[in-house]
This record gives structure tokens, sequence and C-alpha cells, in this order.
């Protein structure tokens, strides 16, 4: 305690605020990853299957959905965080605190994610879902039977680079008061000059981070044959 | 049976229209091996997948036991499909899975237990003798046994059908061998019609009871694969024919060294061939005898396809111009054909 204090003081001034950063991010994290887990993963399906040469070829379907996906790509998470205001506060019914923040979070990696989706499923390829056909397997059996079991590895991996990117964004959820690791480093830490609250903040983000790698890469590792 | 009418498949390729399969009617009779042979993009694989509408055909009718299945819904074709197995060139199994549950997949939805699944598969594993490998995953499998487990897959809802997708070309001489026998053993056992597509004239030869040939879409010959392999009548044919043959090396033979087949005058080189399926009259010797001509073999490649030697000889006939005019009238007359590849006036 006594070295804590030395090394890191201007944390340990305040531990309850650095535990309800941690907390803010968790929260944020946990949130709008459940929800894009959800909404990728259906996204991802939706277009694998529907595009051409898919087991339910929809053309339209997909090259609208393909096209959201890649302007929702492109615009940048602060400017989400604007213009979903009053979609966020529809939704939520508030625009600000940690609720105020998973709207914009949930839109700008659910794309991302899908995509990630999508290349996953296609490396399961065709032969396998042919194959499947062959049997007289429905389309939908084949989704779940064939495409996710086949990609579960894929997925898992896709799932862990979507997540860490998430954590990146709700660094900037301080913007609209959800606090979290990135506006305790920015706020308490940067602005006040007090470099020790950085690097703890960086510490707990490299430790969320790692325990999303580890757990993605076992995922992946157990699901390999 | 399988009747195949007027199928086309007309593909869009990068805007253009590609006839990929072009008015093909066929006839597969039920416990038939039926070989479909030809180059790689002569529409082969578009037209065995149009038997189990994997490709619908742009026009045409698949008939499978006098139904339509074009005009099956969705659940109906599934329900005929599970009556069709296939096997293709790259196996395509399940990496996810077990070679057990890889053919234990194919059964759910069958009405059967978990247990019984189980059973049945094991069993179909032991039918295609690679039940040792129940436990294993595809990817510590071979090619052979990668095939076996997928023919077992293909076996699991006892299907009529049994469509190969260019099965052995991703094999060695040796396993293609094998799982030839295997599918001839599975239609001698269990009497079940199999459409084997392959560029592969070894293959056809090994096992067919009859042969298509395809060429740019258009089937160009059909018929008993010993008569296309005996008489063949398109170019193509012939091409693919002579891919297996080593008769083709006597004109190489003649050209480049004379010396090794030495012809005095009114000597003449013939190929004999047989087109029938009774070599059982010794006509080399019957004509020697008979004509009074000196029959010499200098090059002979014989192979047995359905039980029935084809293939032929060469050899130089000596006489007096007119007994080997008759000698070769009588061959002709005892079905052979008779091709004069060097010399004479015959």
């Amino acid at each position: 305690m006594e070295l804590l204090n030395r090394i890191i003081p201007n944390v340990m001034a305040d531990t309850g605020r650095l535990f309800d950063s941690v907390l803010a991010t968790l929260q944020m994290t946990v949130w709008s990853g459940a929800v894009m887990l959800v909404c990728g993963l259906t996204l991802g399906i939706v277009l694998t299957v529907t595009k051409d040469g898919g087991i339910m070829q929809q053309k339209a379907v997909y090259h609208v959905l393909d096209k959201i996906i890649n302007i929702c790509r492109s615009v940048p998470f602060v400017i989400f965080i604007a213009i979903l205001l009053p979609v966020t506060k529809a939704i939520m019914g508030t625009k600000i605190g940690v609720r105020g923040v998973i709207v914009p979070l949930v839109v700008a990696s659910v794309p991302f994610f899908a995509r990630q989706v999508e290349t996953a499923l296609a490396n399961v390829g065709h032969g396998p879902v042919e194959a499947a056909q062959s049997m007289g397997k429905s389309p939908l059996s084949i989704i779940f039977t064939v495409l996710l079991r086949e990609s579960i590895p894929s997925i898992a991996r896709g799932t862990t680079i979507t997540l860490i990117n998430l954590i990146g964004l709700t660094a900037m959820a301080g913007y609209v008061g959800a606090g979290g690791l990135g506006d305790y480093a920015i706020t308490w830490g940067y602005n006040y000059g007090h470099y020790d609250i950085i690097w703890v903040s960086v510490l707990f983000v490299i430790l969320i981070v790692s325990v999303i790698q580890f757990i993605g890469n076992l995922i992946a590792k157990k699901n390999t044959h | 049976m399988i009747k195949l009418k007027n199928i086309c498949k007309t593909y869009m390729l990068a805007g253009q229209p590609v006839e990929a399969v072009k008015n093909v009617t066929l006839t597969i009779n039920n416990e038939d091996i039926f070989g479909i042979i030809g180059f790689s993009g002569a529409g082969k694989s578009t037209l065995v997948r149009c038997i189990n509408l994997l490709e619908r055909p742009t026009s045409g009718q698949v008939l499978i036991d006098g139904k339509d299945i074009t005009q099956f819904s969705a659940k109906e074709l599934r329900a005929a499909r599970r009556k069709i197995g296939m096997i293709f060139q790259h196996f395509n199994l399940m990496p996810s899975r077990t070679v057990l549950d890889n053919v234990v997949y194919a059964l759910r939805g069958s009405g059967l237990s978990r247990a019984q699944m189980r059973e049945k598969a094991l069993k179909l594993l032991s039918l295609v003798e690679i039940a040792d490998k129940a436990e294993a995953y595809p990817s510590n499998l071979s090619g052979g046994q990668k095939q076996r487990v997928a023919i077992a897959r293909a076996l699991a809802n006892d299907p009529d059908i049994l469509l190969c997708d260019e099965a052995t070309s991703a094999l060695d001489p040796q396993t293609t061998k094998q799982i030839l026998s295997l599918l001839k053993k599975l239609n001698a056992e269990f009497g079940i019609t199999i459409v084997l597509i392959t560029h592969e004239m070894a293959a056809v030869k090994e096992i067919c009871s009859r042969t298509a040939v395809m060429d740019h879409g258009s089937v160009i010959e059909e018929g008993e694969t010993f008569s296309v392999f005996a008489d063949p009548q398109a170019k193509l044919t012939k091409d693919f024919i002579a891919t297996t043959s080593n008769l083709k090396k006597i004109h190489a033979l003649l050209e480049d060294c004379p010396a090794a087949v030495p012809l005095n005058e009114n000597d003449i080189v013939v190929k004999l061939t047989y087109t029938e399926r009774s070599v059982s009259e010794p006509l080399i010797s019957a004509v020697t005898q008979k004509f009074g001509v000196l029959l010499n073999i200098v090059f002979a490649d014989v192979d047995i396809v359905q039980g029935a030697p084809i293939g032929g000889t060469v050899a130089v006939i000596s006489g007096s111009r007119e007994k080997i005019t008759e000698a070769v009238k009588y061959l002709i007359d005892k079905n052979v054909a008779v091709e004069v590849i060097k010399g004479g006036a015959a």
C-alpha cells in the first residue's frame, strides 16, 4: 500500500474513480458487445446467403446491405455519437452516460463485425455447403450446421478483433459523459498532468484486451481440428 | 431410371451468356454404371449437378423414376435428394466433425435415434473399410480415406443413385483403382445406379457399363462402353481413346526408325482392331493357313473393357498382292477393323 501510494499517488488518492472507470468500460464493452454479436452475426449470415451464388440468393437485399455497411464503416465514431443522439434518446431514453453511448458503439461496430463474419463464412467454402445440399439439408439447417459450425474458429478470432476495437472506441465515450478508462486517463490524468493515472488506465486496458484475446484464442483452438 | 430431356444450362459470366450444357438428352438405366467423359470445361460437372438440381437447368426436364424433379417444391426436392447420394473431387467433408459424425450428420432428420444413427454410420464405415478411423478428423486422413468417408456419407440414406463428380481425379492411380472397385462393389451388391463424371478414360474403362462423351456442352457419342471404345465415331472420342492406348506409338516407330520394321515389296503394315466381343477364333493362324501369307506381329496392345478384349495388333503381312488382299477382306468379314498403315495396294 505504501509502495502504491508512492508510485501512483494520484490514482490512490481516489480509487473509487478508477473503479468506476473500469466498471464503465466493462459495462460499455459487455452491453454493446452482446448486441453487436447478435446483430453482426445475423447481418453477416444474411450477407453470405443472399450474395450471388449464396444458398438463398437475393441480389437486391445483398447490394442494399452491402452499401449500408460500407457507408457506416466510413463514418468516424465521434460523428456517430453526434448524429445518433436523437436515435439514442428514442431507444435508451437518455443521450448521456453509459446508456447514451451503447447505441453509437453498436452502430459503429456491427458493420465491422458483419464483415468479419462474412469473411469467416466465406472461408467455409462452397464444398461442404454443396455436400449438405446434396444430402437434402434445408438452407436454415445449412446455416447452423455447416456455415456457423465450420467457422467457429474464424468467428471467434473476428469477435476478438472487434471487441478489442470496441474497447478502443469506448475511450471516446467521455464526450457524452459515459466515463470509462479512456475518459479517466484524459480528464483526470492528462489534463492535470497526473501521468500515473494514464499509465494505470493503459495497464487496465491491456489487462482487459489480454483476457479477451486469451478467450478468443482458446475458443478458436478448441474448435480447430 | 434417370431421364434427362433437352437439358440446357446457360450462365451469365461477366455479362456474357455461356452455354455450359446444350440440349442434352440422356437415359440412364437402373443399376447402370454410367460414365460421362470429357475434357475440362466440357460441361459434364454442370450436367451431373442438374441431376440433383444443385444446378437448375435453364430449360429441360430431369425425370427420376418418371417424375420431373424440376417441378418439385423445395421440400419435395430435399426428400428426393436424400435418395441421390453424391461424392466430389475434393471430398467436401466437414472438417469440424469426426469421420463418424460426418456420416451421422447425413442421417440427421431421418427419424433414427442417436444410437441408431451411430450404429448405421459405423456399419457404413465398415462397408467402405474405414471403420478404424471413425473417431479421427478428416484432416488426418489421406485422399483415398476421405473419399471412402464421403462414399459412406453419400450412402447414409440408402440412395438409389450415386453421383460421382470427378471422384477419383484428386487421387493417385493406385487409390483410384481401389475407389473404383469399391464403387463397382456397391453397384453389384446394392444395385445402386452410379453416374460417374471423369476426364480419365481409365476410370470409365475400368467400371462403366455405358459411356457418354461430352464436348462443348453436348453429348457427342453415347453407347455401351465396349462399343464406344471398340468403334469410336467422333473425333474427340478417338482422341480420348488414343490417350490410353499405345497403338498410336507404331506411327512414331515407323517414321522414326524404319529399320525396326523392314518391309519387302508387297508387304503391308496393318493395324488390326477388334470391334466385336468375340476373339475366340484363331484369326491370325486362320489367315496364314488359308491364304498362304505371313503375318509378323510387331506390336500389340490389348486391354480388357467390360470383360472383353479391346485394342489391337500391328502386323506386317507378306505374300503376293492378291493373297494379301484376300486375307484383309477375310479379316474385315470377321469384324476386325483393318487399317493399312504403310505400303501395299490393299
